[in-house]
């Protein structure tokens, strides 16, 4: 398995905020991209008619879970493909692992997949001494680096150009430059021998189609496509809920991804795979498999207020414009999925408790719902997860969280049934607060656990004549 | 219809306790207009900061008593988003496994109008007979805009201030950093993105901040305090009271009838 971090996200984030390269980039990536997103959706003559036709397939293909898996895996066997359902995050690193022991694979050249992050199949790979190289140019510089990836779509998006010509000279042995064009040549060369070497090649699933049973590989590199038909064997990781069951369905989806993601209407490459080279086709590997996992999932496609996050197509449109993730990026979430997806998916993922502050820290703004393509109701699920905090949940196995804040709340929520009791208790605090000597309207430090406003911020004092005391008078 | 307009008043907590002026500024704006105003004493606090913070019980205990107090009102007059999508949005869910308090949510969310959405969906008025002198420009607030779709009323209201010049900042549609107990909680991250909102307003080169919800402005004046920018944040409806000697007839004192 992969570090989960998310106990650290307060940490994380605070060194996040402290790094003035960071800030600027995360600052240039959103500003360039949401725009460009959301030119690419308003060249659409119907986008919202094509959004709400998406989410309400998303939502069938997921209800129908079952069935179109095994119709997709029942097209696969039959071309000679082999399909493996995985529990849990151990029985799918064992299925590749075991694959490559018996192919007695040494080098594996990979596509960008989140699902593989979500395993910790990477480790996995290099503990049993096998090569696993990153073909996707964002993922190879994170993986020189020996660094997570901070982004769904622009894994190295919290690197700039500097740092990356000194990590390409220290590893891959070239004369420094900042140069992008002359790092990505770099990269290129590096990773040609790779491709060549490789005996394995393995790649997420972007989306899959049950009635024709293939899955869909997208990139702007071409490098997924190296990886899937180059070497001999090709296994692909899909997390189950990424199926369509119709092939009209999935191509919308396929262009709403490619929009959400980058804000154009078709990725570079966009590959549809359905099995091993047949005996009439020139390209492709001996073997495919697919692993389909679990890992969670169907814990949440039971739970009907948190169903919708498995619409998810991973564009991270909503990392693109979520204010939160513009300033702390996505290391401070601490685990594979990040910004405001990661933050209803982690903590259903690894534990609502363990996954606190990404729940509550979020501003609710909403800007993720409106910026995804599907309009999944992040901000609704948000507030699920944190009432959940707040009262514990047999369920999810959730404890209470700040004992200390429910009894705030309980105790105001007797002021707000009785409006006489409220509206002494606002004049008794309105006076206690004058009574400070040199008490000014303005306030300039809050105690605890109030504190961490008036770091930056003044705060103006309650008015002793609340409006209520001033109606009477405007009668 | 005999013209005659009327509406109750609901002052949230914060313009009641930390800036009545606020709440006189929206008296003074709907009795120019000649609307009948009703203040039900009974009202306390729509729920809002229970509902986010997650205590869900506690909230329903206050849309309880809001939808009490209110269900005998006829049209609702509020100024803030925020408070105005609890009541909307917010309630239909907390009722959601409830029908009796569902249906009774539901009718009170229908009748709740935000302050700019009011005067222009529901009088159809744009021109509220005011004056200001200044350069103003305009924050949305993400309740507003995204909860209940309120872009442009608070635009055009604004735009027939007289002597007002509107100037548009980068990224007003871009939160603030308030997010309620998200501030508190987490002050460095709400500081880090409330920081690019003041610099946007302060690169507008206007010289108040308008915005239809005191939560955001409570923020937002928060650090113009502090840092000691001279830029002033306001409530639209202390901007729409600013008199105005253009206005047809003065303004009028209108009885109050006892609210229902």
């Amino acid at each position: 398995m992969t570090r989960i971090r998310t106990e650290l996200f307060r940490q994380e984030a605070g060194k996040a905020l402290n790094n003035r390269h960071l800030q600027e980039a995360l600052s240039d990536f959103q500003e360039r991209i949401s725009k460009a997103t959301a030119t690419a959706f308003s060249s659409l003559s119907d986008a919202e008619g094509l959004r709400l036709e998406a989410r309400r397939a998303r939502m069938r293909a997921i209800e129908n879970l079952d069935v179109l898996l095994d119709r997709l895996a029942d097209k696969i066997l039959n071309r000679g493909g082999r399909v493996f359902f995985a529990r849990d995050a151990r029985e799918a690193v064992e299925y590749c692992l075991e694959t490559a022991r018996r192919l007695g694979v040494k080098k594996v050249v990979k596509g960008k997949s989140m699902v593989a992050e979500e395993i910790g199949l990477n480790e996995a790979l290099q503990e049993a001494d096998i090569q696993v190289c990153e073909t996707d140019v964002g993922e190879f510089i994170v993986q020189l680096a020996g660094e997570p990836p901070s982004h769904i779509i622009a894994p190295a998006v919290h690197k700039t150009k500097v740092e990356v010509g000194r990590l390409f000279s220290e590893k891959l042995g070239i004369p420094y430059t900042d140069d992008p064009v002359a790092l990505t040549r770099a990269a290129r060369n590096a990773l040609r021998q790779r491709f060549l070497e490789a005996d394995m090649g393995i790649s997420g699933c972007n989306l899959a189609c049950a009635e024709t049973g293939h899955i869909t590989t997208v990139s702007n590199e071409g490098n997924i496509r190296m990886a899937s038909t180059l070497p001999r064997v090709h296994i692909a990781i899909m997390g189950m809920e990424r199926i369509a069951a119709r092939l009209e369905d999935h191509d919308v989806l396929l262009r709403l991804l490619c929009m959400g993601a980058a804000g154009q209407r078709l990725a570079g490459y966009v590959s549809y795979l359905g099995g091993p080279r047949q005996p009439d086709q020139e390209d492709g590997p001996d073997e495919f498999h697919l692993v389909v996992l679990d890992n969670g999932r169907s814990r949440i496609l039971a739970d009907e207020d948190f169903r919708e996050i498995l619409c998810c197509i991973r564009c991270a449109a909503c990392l693109n414009v979520c204010p939160v993730y513009g300033k702390i990026g996505g290391h401070a979430y601490g685990h594979v999925y990040c910004g405001p997806v990661g933050s209803v998916l982690t903590p259903l993922l690894v534990g609502v408790n363990r996954a606190k502050d990404l729940c509550l820290g979020e501003t609710l703004c909403g800007a993720c719902r409106d910026a995804c393509p599907l309009h999944i109701d992040i901000p609704g699920m948000l507030l699920r997860l944190r009432s959940k905090l707040a009262d514990g949940d047999d369920g999810w196995g959730v404890k209470r969280e700040r004992p200390a804040e429910k009894l705030f709340f309980t105790l105001w929520a007797g002021l707000v049934r009785s409006p006489g009791l409220y509206a002494l208790a606002l004049t008794a605090a309105a006076f206690l607060q004058r009574l400070p000597p040199g008490a000014k309207d303005t306030i300039t430090r809050l105690p605890y656990p109030f504190h961490e406003w008036t770091q930056s911020r003044d705060i103006k004092r309650l008015d002793g004549r609340a409006f209520r005391k001033r109606w009477k008078e405007l009668r | 219809m005999n013209g005659r307009k009327e509406a109750t008043l609901f002052v949230p907590c914060i313009i009641d306790g930390m800036y009545p002026e606020v709440g006189e500024a929206m008296v003074e704006v709907l009795r120019r207009l000649g609307v009948e105003l009703c203040y039900p004493a009974g009202q306390t606090c729509c729920g809002q900061p229970a509902f986010k913070a997650g205590y869900r019980k506690e909230a329903v205990v206050a849309a309880r008593h809001f939808i009490r107090t209110f269900e005998s009102a006829g049209t609702v007059v509020c100024p803030s988003g925020s408070c105005v999508a609890m009541v909307r949005h917010r309630y239909p869910e907390l009722f959601r496994d409830d029908p009796g308090w569902l249906e009774k949510a539901r009718a009170v969310g229908g009748r709740v109008f935000e302050l700019t959405e009011y005067l222009v969906d529901v009088l159809g008025i744009e021109d509220v007979g005011a004056r200001y002198r200044g350069k103003v420009t305009y924050h949305d607030s993400c309740d507003l805009l995204r909860g209940l779709g309120v872009r442009e009323q608070p635009r055009k209201l604004i735009g027939r201030v007289r002597d007002v010049e509107f100037v548009e900042m980068k990224d007003s549609e871009r939160c603030c950093g308030f997010g309620g107990v998200f501030s508190f909680k987490y002050g460095d991250i709400s500081t880090a993105i409330l920081k690019d909102k003041v610099r946007n307003i302060l690169d507008s080169g206007a010289d108040t901040v308008v915005g239809c919800d005191m939560g955001c402005l409570m923020n937002i004046q928060g650090i113009l305090s502090r840092t000691r920018h001279p830029v002033r944040a306001m409530h639209i409806a202390q901007l729409l009271a600013g008199s105005s000697d253009a206005l047809p007839s003065p303004a009028r004192r209108v009885p109050h009838p006892p609210c229902r």
